[in-house]
């Protein structure tokens, strides 16, 4: 890596490469660690995420059951759904990080951060991987939900582990856009507006709720670079019982883990200017 | 003399056509309490931006702890402490746990952290208070809280912009006597921002006011006061003879938002 690609992540000029990065992690593990403490302080937040996939699945997801108007390769409409759902409040969830910051900086926390010599890469990479915690809960909502609804969950150890580290990433991904976008608007209105026009699209021109085969081709063009198609992709694959991947899985991990780095490399670089 | 640990040269900052902070040329000796005042929008909040490696200036240099500001951003930032004006400790979050964050984020070794934290609670009076959730402290409790945050690593310079704003008497009195014993205490030199007379008056050796963007005079307390050469005069005086006047304030909307905002939060 270039001294210049380097220069977020490393907290000072140290020229052993190997203790540069063990700090970088250990600041973004410290990032972590306090968000996720704040979050036990006051858990309440994680469940009226509850209701938004809850309505979801039972009123969407119960009338176009009925429809079969959807084909989705030979399993129940519910179950080709759920894991599109799981996507989606996991989006929501890592998508608003980018107001917490925006609320961080009106309250001087950022500015302090900042100020202390932890390096820019692990500010925001110490938020991706909390947005990635906080959306475990979404797991435990959506997997309660399905069940009750009688969506043919698939229970093995390494198709869960699966599901955890999807969701990890995606929401990652997801919340360090939310902060670049943050970084660039500054204000919580302006970032209100474009939180609301970007989540929809992100939404509706993606596998989450019918398949890309249904789609015309120029919104299949862009359901083929939106990262929620590969993180559906990969949960369907993975959640329910003859659920199967269209990209496959290996395809579905790389365009998630390679645009999270990408963009956290862009959002350590742009962080700062939140504060100007 | 004893040694300069903080000067700028000719610092500029420019937004657009706007000269926020023009040509400033400051020195700053070790171990004293500084104090930078001016009316709102004089520039004082984005000349401590800069000198806290926030914001690049336009242009001029500035040292702080022996390090440049530009080309050594990360050693200026283990070398300081930063109280912004906002109130910025975490309400979600103890006191210990904002203590804790901090001392992690600074590399404070393991085996010292507790004891390092325990004096910092001591110090700042607030023994009793660390476990609680900081959303329940006073205004004065989190103003002390923040200090206490700031002064962990130990830094050489410690910057506060506008430290009392909003408090009450005692509150306001509470922060001044803990500034005034960490320079006895650590050695560490004070940066401070106000436009309160009085705290100027009562904490720093020297002082700047800032007028627009530049500064109007420098020297201490006793000095500018004996230079208007009447019987009695204030600092208030000396206020109005550099800065034009005390009403005339020239801070934007955002500068007094932000700042009734902080007294609310205070209050």
């Amino acid at each position: 890596m270039s001294r210049a690609l380097a220069a977020p992540f490393a907290a000072s000029a140290d020229a052993n490469p190997v203790h540069a990065i063990v700090d970088f992690l250990y600041k973004t593990y410290v990032i972590a660690e306090f968000e996720i403490r704040k979050l036990k302080h006051d858990p309440t937040e994680l469940l009226t995420r509850a209701v938004q996939p809850a309505l979801w699945l039972l009123i969407f997801g119960e009338v176009f059951t009925r429809l079969r108007a959807i084909p989705t390769g030979g399993v129940p409409y519910l179950d080709f759904m759920a894991p599109g759902i799981l996507a989606q409040s996991v989006l929501f969830v890592a998508i608003f990080y980018g107001i917490a910051v925006i609320w961080e900086r009106d309250l001087g926390t950022l500015h302090k951060l900042l100020v202390s010599p932890t390096p820019r890469g692990a500010l925001v990479l110490g938020k991706a991987v909390s947005a990635g915690v906080r959306s475990l809960s979404q797991v435990a909502i959506v997997y309660t939900l399905a069940v009750l609804l009688g969506v043919h969950m698939n229970w093995s150890v390494m198709a869960l582990a699966g599901v955890a580290v999807a969701v990890l990433v995606g929401a990652g991904c997801f919340a360090t856009l939310s902060l670049i976008i943050a970084a660039l608007v500054k204000t919580r209105e302006r970032f209100m507006g474009i939180g609301q026009v970007l989540t929809m699209p992100l939404f509706f021109a993606s596998n989450a709720i019918y398949p890309l085969a249904i789609m015309p081709p120029w919104l299949h063009a862009i359901a083929r670079v939106n990262p929620l198609s590969y993180e559906v992709d990969a949960l369907r694959a993975l959640m329910i019982v003859g659920g199967s991947s269209g990209f496959g899985l290996p395809m579905d991990f790389a365009v998630l883990v390679g645009t999270t780095a990408l963009l956290v490399l862009v959002a350590s670089r742009v962080y700062p200017r939140v504060v100007t | 003399m004893s040694e300069i640990i903080l000067e700028t040269h000719g610092l500029t900052r420019r937004f657009g056509d706007l000269v926020a902070v023009d040509a400033v040329s400051l020195e700053v000796e070790a171990g004293q309490i500084f104090g930078l005042l001016g009316s709102n929008g004089a520039g004082k909040t984005t000349l401590i931006k800069m000198l806290t490696t926030l914001l690049p200036p336009s242009a001029g240099t500035a040292t702080v702890a022996g390090f440049d500001i530009r080309r050594q951003p990360a050693q200026v930032r283990r070398a300081i402490g930063y109280v912004p004006q906002m109130l910025s400790a975490d309400g979600n979050l103890t006191g210990y746990e904002n203590l804790l964050i901090f001392a992690k984020l600074y590399d404070v070794p393991r085996r010292d952290r507790g004891s390092r934290i325990g004096d910092a609670l001591a110090l700042m009076g607030l023994e009793d208070a660390g476990g609680r959730l900081v959303r329940e402290y006073s205004g004065g409790m989190i103003r002390r809280l923040e200090i206490a945050q700031s002064m962990l690593h130990r830094p050489r310079v410690l910057f506060l912009d506008e430290p009392t704003v909003g408090l009450d008497p005692i509150a306001r009195n509470s922060v001044w006597d803990r500034l005034g014993q960490l320079g006895a205490e650590f050695e560490t030199t004070v940066f401070l921002t106000t436009h309160v007379m009085e705290e100027a008056d009562e904490l720093c050796q020297q002082i700047a006011i800032l007028h627009r963007g530049a500064v109007a005079i420098t020297g201490s307390p006793a000095a500018l006061k004996a230079s208007l050469g009447q019987e009695g005069a204030t600092l208030d005086d000396v206020f109005v003879r550099y800065a034009g006047t005390l009403k005339e304030s020239g801070g934007s909307y955002r500068d007094v938002s932000r700042t009734r905002s902080t007294v609310r939060r205070v209050g």
